[in-house]
């Protein structure tokens, strides 16, 4: 719950730098013909160099979204760096969330399924010397009581991905449009040319 | 006279109904990617024919009602808990665990032992550094560049709106080739909506049938679209929906809602300026109904079932109100048949996803609610018992109509009322599989029992 506070706080502030002006911002790396924002996770993967588009990775085993590795051009546009930082931002938001969430729910099964089995007077292993398991009907308890335990959590969740995703898409537009403006102005300087 | 060119549409319908659905079946067939499709709230409304049914029993194939929530599990699996899954990649690792237990961490003796520690632990580690660096090569191989080509474009667009199917590998275990036949999203709408049409009393105007029908499609597509569009993340944790285009990075955000909108708008214009613009304003509640007032509600409470039971009615009364230009009692009449029967269908399937709906975080019936779950599928079985009799009452068919759809009422009733009793996965699944072949059917029998234009009241000429 913390962290998701402070992930929230994180957003509202991004979002009002974004809004008002460019504010603080890490200095672009120089030097590497191609410059890259990894993810945070543990990742070995390095795109080609030549390369200047955004790569996408396979799903993480934890939270099961796929990271992506942004490209930072050359003449990044502070709106770009905006928008650039935002969905790395987003991207760790959400990686900590699921991966969070999915953990959480496999250990709750399992302690679940523990004291039923105790409950039962079973051990924790069939005949076969497989580990037992409940039925559906059994797990049904479980599956209802998470849900509600963590109902609070995803509100907060929806309402500050809702957010998020909107921010993106309307930066991402706003860089469209700044780019299509850029080319025309080019080719308008060309012809006067 | 008049008579027959109204008969003859209506004919002609019910055989362009069964050639789109002999049509699906062998795209199904030719297909790879097979995968069910949805209606407007991505309800499963499966148009299959029993080929399809026989195909689909000997698979263990569990539809959500919902996007993002279905689940094709191979057959068959034993439901398995966490402890038999492996938390690490397979074998490579299972070596490694087992080389450790050579170097126990016990105090060395001798030199000698000491050195052969050493030895044992660096070749283990060795073996752990080429088992990470293969690890490693695979994974890079997996990396993608998020360069969007031009000629993919039709095939993600596509995919996005729910007009194809996902890739093969969508499906976590299963063969392409056996995955139960494909149907496409959008001809669901757009079948259900034609079914509206041809049901509406008044001469058959084929320009304005074909206009619905587009609007009503794009319109759809623009909805499913921007449902992807919210459900990014959910979609990536549900095995069905995890290759979908914005989950797999294949298109950006930006592009789904540009694309939707270019949808919506000719759509919404077409059914509004090219129908009635009473179609129209349905058109636009319906994709507004399904895309802000579901798609959120689905994580915040049950009463998402019951808006989304009403996006998958709308779609008929649309066809009516196309062809009649005005709401009257057979309109909502077809709307209520189409309600009343999501609720069988998607309790059914629901019954068996209870672990991903929580896991995701939706709030469902079947898991907060689940007497209350059974209970609303048997209600509303018994329900369409009751709508076939209403529809002679309402000059929408003949009195033959009541009488032949007894039989797949009373099936489905009976099997409404064993998932109530028993409430168990079996039950569910027979009650699931029955409603994927009772809509077509029903509504088959019901073309085939339309009242004549003699026996009823005039209605309103098609505005076009």
């Amino acid at each position: 719950m913390a962290s998701l506070r402070s992930g929230r706080r994180t957003v509202v502030s991004h979002l009002c730098r974004a809004f008002t002006g460019p504010g603080s911002h890490l200095a672009p790396e120089r030097g590497a013909p191609r410059r890259d924002a990894a993810p945070s996770r543990v990742s070995r993967f390095c795109p080609p160099r030549k390369s200047c588009y955004d790569w996408i990775g396979p799903p993480d085993k934890c939270s099961n979204l796929r990271p992506v590795h942004f490209y930072i051009p050359e003449n990044e546009s502070p709106l770009e760096q905006k928008l650039r930082e935002l969905r790395q931002e987003t991207q760790e938001w959400n990686q900590q969330f699921w991966a969070n969430q999915n953990l959480t729910f496999r250990k709750e099964k399992e302690e679940f399924i523990h004291s039923r089995l105790k409950a039962k007077g079973l051990g924790l292993r069939a005949e076969s010397g497989q580990k037992a398991t409940l039925n559906a009907e059994e797990m049904a308890d479980f599956y209802k009581e998470f849900l509600s335990k963590n109902f609070q959590k995803h509100m907060y969740y929806n309402r500050d991905w809702y957010k998020r995703n909107f921010a993106i898409t309307y930066f991402m537009g706003k860089v469209a449009l700044e780019k299509i403006w850029n080319k025309l102005r080019l080719k308008q300087k060309k012809t006067i040319n | 006279m008049a008579a027959s060119p109204h008969t003859l549409s209506s004919r002609l319908l019910t055989g362009w109904v069964g050639g789109c659905v002999w049509y699906l079946e062998r795209r199904a067939m030719q297909e790879s990617p097979h995968k069910f499709m949805h209606l407007f709230r991505n309800i499963n409304k499966q148009w299959i024919t029993f080929q399809h049914f026989n195909f689909l029993k000997r698979m263990y194939v569990t539809q959500l009602n919902r996007s993002l929530n279905q689940q094709v599990k191979p057959k068959p699996e034993p439901v398995t808990s966490p402890f038999l899954e492996k938390t690490s990649s397979g074998q490579a690792k299972a070596e490694v665990h087992e080389l450790r237990p050579i170097s126990p961490p016990s105090l060395p003796l001798s030199r000698k032992a000491n050195e052969k520690e050493l030895i044992e632990l660096e070749s283990a580690s060795v073996i752990e550094a080429s088992i990470d660096v293969g690890n490693a090569t695979k994974e890079e191989k997996q990396w993608k560049e998020m360069k969007l080509h031009v000629d993919d474009l039709p095939g993600i667009l596509a995919r996005l709106s729910k007009i194809k199917l996902t890739g093969p590998s969508s499906v976590r275990g299963v063969p392409p080739h056996k995955l139960p036949g494909a149907c496409h999203r959008i001809a669901l709408v757009v079948s259900t909506t034609s079914a509206g049409f041809a049901l509406a009393p008044g001469p058959f105007d084929w320009p304005c049938f074909l206009l619905t029908l587009l609007g009503t499609g794009l319109a759809s597509c623009a909805a499913n679209s921007i449902n992807q569009f919210f459900e990014v993340p959910f979609d990536s944790n549900m095995n069905r929906t995890k290759n979908r285009p914005l989950v797999r990075g294949q298109i950006s955000p930006l592009l789904a809602v540009s694309f939707a909108t270019c949808c919506a708008l000719p759509g919404v214009a077409l059914l509004t300026w090219g129908v009635n613009p009473l179609t129209g304003a349905l058109g636009v509640f319906n994709i507004f109904l399904y895309t802000c007032c579901y798609t959120p509600l689905k994580r915040i409470s049950i009463a998402n079932t019951w808006v989304g039971a009403v996006v998958g009615a709308i779609p008929p009364v649309m066809g009516w109100t196309a062809a009649t230009g005005c709401l009257d009692a057979g309109a909502f009449l077809l709307g209520g048949i189409l309600y009343s029967w999501q609720f069988p269908h998607f309790n059914a399937l629901s019954w068996g996803l209870r672990e991903d709906y929580s896991r995701g975080g939706y709030c469902m019936m079947s898991v907060t609610h689940p007497a209350l779950c059974r209970r609303v599928a048997l209600r509303h079985c018994l329900a369409l018992i009751g709508l076939s009799t209403a529809a002679p009452i309402l000059d929408v068919t003949t009195w033959t109509f009541p009488v032949i759809s007894l039989p797949i009422n009373l099936y489905i009733s009976y099997l409404g009322f064993r998932f109530y009793r028993d409430a168990d996965r079996k039950s569910s699944r027979k009650l699931f599989f029955c409603s994927l072949w009772h809509l077509p059917l029903f509504l088959l029998l019901m073309l085939t029992c339309k009242q004549p234009p003699g026996g009823g009241s005039d209605k309103g000429e098609p505005q076009s």
